[in-house]
């Protein structure tokens, strides 16, 4: 038989994804069900006294729910129970929702909505993190003595300082969030159909809102159009909302944001400010670092605590600090709440300590390439963390492929070209790391469990509650479920991820669907096959009846177990941060237009160490993908606000890149095994939007002389820094 | 003034849509997206934006491609519309497939629609299918996923592949 691995299978969700018979949320006709909407608050902080209904409406025609209808506890479950359904009585940012309504049509609902006004006692809103005093999460990283460093340096050493910002980041998912919630059956089960990432944490969320057993929220996912993230925690929010309105209509109800809707109050990536101080022996050995990382939670606590997690302990770059202290905090201002966007903290560390490096290339004047090389870490190093580096460190065979494929290392960077026309041209790099799957003991606590069933036919169905929101979950799961069972990828059936048959496998998200919950599934597939192995049969399917019609157990439910060895500590933040790092090199070469300072990034070089790439194909996608939301960033991708609303507040404002702003790519997968990944692999999905922010940046700076330190790097951006060095220069 | 017509008042108009000819009582002014969707049950066509930025409803409208979220349904009367659903996509969606071209789905029949169209189009212009070509011609379709590569590739391929 055929291995899967390293072979692409085709996409399960393929034909009728391009054949448009997919179903997604929007396209499900539910006969008589209602439309949904929210009321929200019109400005950021205040308090809510109370609403003023037009009496000329007859409200007997539709639902309307309050904070007072909450059957259970008005409170969105996630980490910290601080954000509740509806606001009851605080208000704490824009576009907060106060109170549902639903009617049989969208007319009725669109003047259902305009004839409600809520009662608001408007307050001083925060808008800036430095000035908050409440703090989501605070972390400290402690390795060595930088004080020590700092005090006596040794002769030639280099102080290299910078303060990073970056802006914040929409997802972008093509298809806008939605659900469709039905009433409480008779048996009391309430059921939602939704796009979302993470069946079980929406099962979680309608739990707690509507007090019931988990066996009476049921959550289905349908085709879902992109997540990146904004579908992690969201979905929870929208569910509860769709859910209360199904319960109070008695009725199915369809809530499917709007674009504009979508993009005024789903959770962005959080704005980050990083500064650095970093010391370097004149050789360009890293001594010491030391980084302040302080991220924007917005109004509610969301995930921020994981977000600042992954940002501080990815702050160090992929580099042998000897000694370090990395001290971060994320904060509550007014703003909507931000959340989980790919990455999940890591970019905006990643760019400020690759922008060190390039600062602190160019202050001992070493090649950038030269000085990553030299302090790259490599197994048996130890971490900020002290974590041992002990296996798959791809470090060096990404550094050698990047420097073949794009000649990076041979280039003069940062050296004056005697360029005059108005077109420049520039190339910069990026080297960093990833940690693969859940932060610290959270895989240990998640237990992510994977069922596998034999079917009567002697097919295989796989149950998970990983979902495949278009990376290719389903392509992947077929390939390590054939390759673990040793059978032909017809012979397996994925399950719909579907909370009343499926397990908790945990969330999809933080790169673990193939390295965690592919090796859960790996191995019950194995243990399916051991049980069966010994039944009489010359196929598989032969042996798979054989073994049920003598009464065999076909169904196997295993547990993930973190690999041996893997210690960390929650209180010091000491120890094995992740199981296995992932490790990557970009360089981008950037066109930069000096009379407009538009960017134009023409080609772009990625070297990629995976562990194993078990499905070339979705690999590919997976970095290229990413690569370009992270150029997006880069110089394209603008999110501003003003008093607590996003500015971008339609597709013709909020940019992403299309066609003609994408790069040329040029992948290089590194395999470096994973000895605990399914057949070698580690994750993937988030790495790409690590690297390319800080390369493009890097790669301005080669063209036109400028280190700039604001993410994204728009024309205005790089004006002001061009004045800026014209006026220097000039005096 | 009095109005001519009211625009909510249902007429009655015949589409052709994937070459079937529909008789029906619909508003002028309703939009082409909502009819193919929620009247004719045509949900392949995509709603991403509503306003005519991100190309998921693309369908072609005599073999032009038109966003048909901007498209009142009395501007397509009898016209005729092909969706993502209708027949002529077979080697776009095979490329599409081959080459990783669809991830989530969502932009993926605007994509193909859009790629149809432009192959149409080289043909008829008597225009070589070229890398940049594809990429201006779908310019207009956002993706999310891919990065683009594998779409553009795709619609090359399937252009090539056409004209052999």
């Amino acid at each position: 038989m055929q291995s899967n691995i390293g072979r692409d299978v085709a996409r399960p969700d393929g034909p009728a994804k391009v054949e448009g018979r997919a179903v997604y949320v929007a396209d499900l006709s539910v006969p008589g069900a209602w439309f949904g909407g929210t009321v929200r608050s019109n400005v950021a902080r205040g308090v809510l006294l109370g609403f003023e209904r037009d009496p000329t409406f007859d409200w007997s025609r539709v639902a309307f729910v309050t904070a007072k209808d909450i059957p259970g506890e008005n409170v969105q479950a996630l980490i910290v129970d601080d954000q509740p359904v509806l606001a009851a009585h605080a208000i704490e940012h824009f576009g907060e929702p106060l109170a549902l309504i639903a009617a049989q049509d969208e007319a009725t609902l669109e003047r259902a909505l305009a004839a409600v006004r809520p009662r608001i006692e408007e307050c001083t809103p925060n808008f800036d993190p430095e000035l908050s005093t409440r703090v989501f999460k605070s972390i400290r990283i402690e390795k060595g003595d930088i004080d020590a460093v700092f005090d006596a340096l040794p002769v030639g050493a280099r102080i290299v300082e910078g303060v990073y910002r970056t802006d914040s980041q929409e997802q972008l998912y093509v298809e806008t969030q939605g659900f469709v919630a039905f009433p409480p059956d008779e048996t009391g089960t309430i059921k939602v159909l939704g796009s979302l990432q993470c069946p079980h944490y929406v099962q979680k969320a309608l739990v707690r809102c509507f007090g019931i057993l988990p066996e009476k929220a049921r959550v289905v996912q349908m085709e879902t159009g992109g997540g990146f993230g904004g579908k992690e925690e969201y979905p929870s929010v929208l569910a509860c909302h769709a859910a209360l309105l199904a319960s109070a209509a008695r009725r199915p109800v369809r809530m499917i944001y709007d674009r504009h809707e979508d993009l005024a109050v789903t959770p962005k990536r959080h704005p980050g400010r990083v500064k650095i101080r970093a010391a370097f022996a004149a050789d360009g050995t890293c001594l010491a670092l030391d980084a302040d990382v302080l991220f924007d939670g917005g109004a509610y606590t969301t995930l921020s605590p994981v977000v600042l997690s992954r940002g501080t302990l990815h702050a160090s770059g992929p580099y042998r600090w000897p000694n370090a202290r990395i001290t971060g905090r994320v904060v509550a201002t007014n703003h909507v709440p931000y959340g989980a966007f790919r990455g999940f903290g890591a970019p905006q560390t990643c760019f400020a300590i690759e922008r060190v490096m390039d600062r602190a290339a160019r202050a001992l004047e070493i090649h950038p390439y030269a000085l990553r090389r030299k302090n790259a870490l490599v197994a048996g190093d130890t971490t900020a963390t002290g974590q041992r580096l002990e296996w798959s460190v791809g470090s060096m065979e990404v550094l050698d492929a990047i420097a073949r494929s794009s000649a990076f290392d041979r280039h003069p960077w940062g050296v004056a070209r005697q360029e005059t026309g108005a077109k420049r041209r520039g190339f910069g790099l990026s080297f960093f790391f990833h940690g693969a799957g859940f932060t610290g003991s959270g895989e240990a606590l998640l237990k992510g469990r994977v069922r596998v069933d034999l079917l009567a036919d002697g097919r295989v169905e796989v149950l998970a509650g990983s979902t495949e929101i278009g990376q290719g979950t389903n392509a992947l799961f077929t390939a390590i479920a054939s390759e673990a069972l040793e059978v032909g990828a017809l012979d397996i059936v994925l399950a719909t991820p579907d909370t009343a048959r499926v397990p908790d496998s945990g969330p999809t998200v933080a790169s673990r669907t193939c390295m965690v919950v592919g090796s859960v599934l790996a191995s019950a597939c194995r243990t399916l096959r051991e049980r069966v192995a010994s039944s009489a049969g010359t196929t598989w399917r032969e042996r798979a009846r054989t073994f049920l019609l003598a009464g065999g157990d076909g169904s196997v439910t295993e547990t993930y177990a973190s690999p041996a060895g893997v210690r960390w500590d929650d209180a010091t933040y000491t120890g094995d941060a992740y199981p296995v790092f992932g490790w990557a090199a970009d360089v981008a070469e950037v066109v930069v237009d000096v009379d407009t300072c538009e960017v134009d990034v023409v080609r772009f070089f990625t070297a990629v160490d995976v562990g194993r790439a078990l499905q070339p194909r979705l690999v590919q996608g997976q970095i290229e993908g990413g690569s370009l939301q992270a150029t997006g960033w880069a110089h394209l991708e603008v999110v501003t606000t003003k008093d607590g609303r996003f500015e971008q507040d339609r597709l013709a404002t909020c940019i992403v890149p299309t066609t003609l702003d994408a790069p040329r790519f040029e992948v290089t997968l590194v395999e470096v095994p994973y000895p605990h990944g399914p057949f070698g692999a580690k994750g993937v999905g988030e790495m790409p939007m690590d690297g390319g922010a800080p390369a493009v940046l890097s790669a301005i700076e080669d063209a036109l002389g400028i280190h700039a330190t604001h993410v994204p790097a728009t024309p205005e951006r790089i004006l002001a820094l061009l004045e800026k060095s014209h006026e220097v220069a000039a005096r | 003034m009095k109005p001519i017509f009211n625009e909510a008042d249902p007429i009655e108009l015949v589409l052709r849509v994937n070459g079937t000819a529909r008789t029906l009582r619909v508003p002028p002014m309703r939009r082409l997206l909502d009819v193919l969707r929620d009247d004719l049950g045509l949900t392949g066509s995509k709603e991403g934006c509503g306003e005519g930025e991100c190309g998921a409803c693309t369908v072609l409208v005599d073999g032009d491609a038109i966003l048909s979220c901007l498209t009142p349904v009395c501007q397509a009367e009898d016209a005729a519309i092909t969706t993502v659903e209708g027949a002529g996509f077979d080697t776009v969606r095979r490329e599409f497939l081959e080459h990783g071209g669809a991830q989530c789905g969502i932009c993926t029949p605007g994509m193909i629609v859009m790629t149809r169209a432009w192959i149409d189009a080289c043909r008829r212009d008597g225009v070589e299918p070229t890398e940049d070509g594809a990429r201006i011609a779908l310019a207009g379709n956002l993706c999310r996923c891919t990065g683009y590569g594998a779409i553009v590739a795709a619609a090359l391929a399937a252009a090539r592949e056409g004209s052999a």
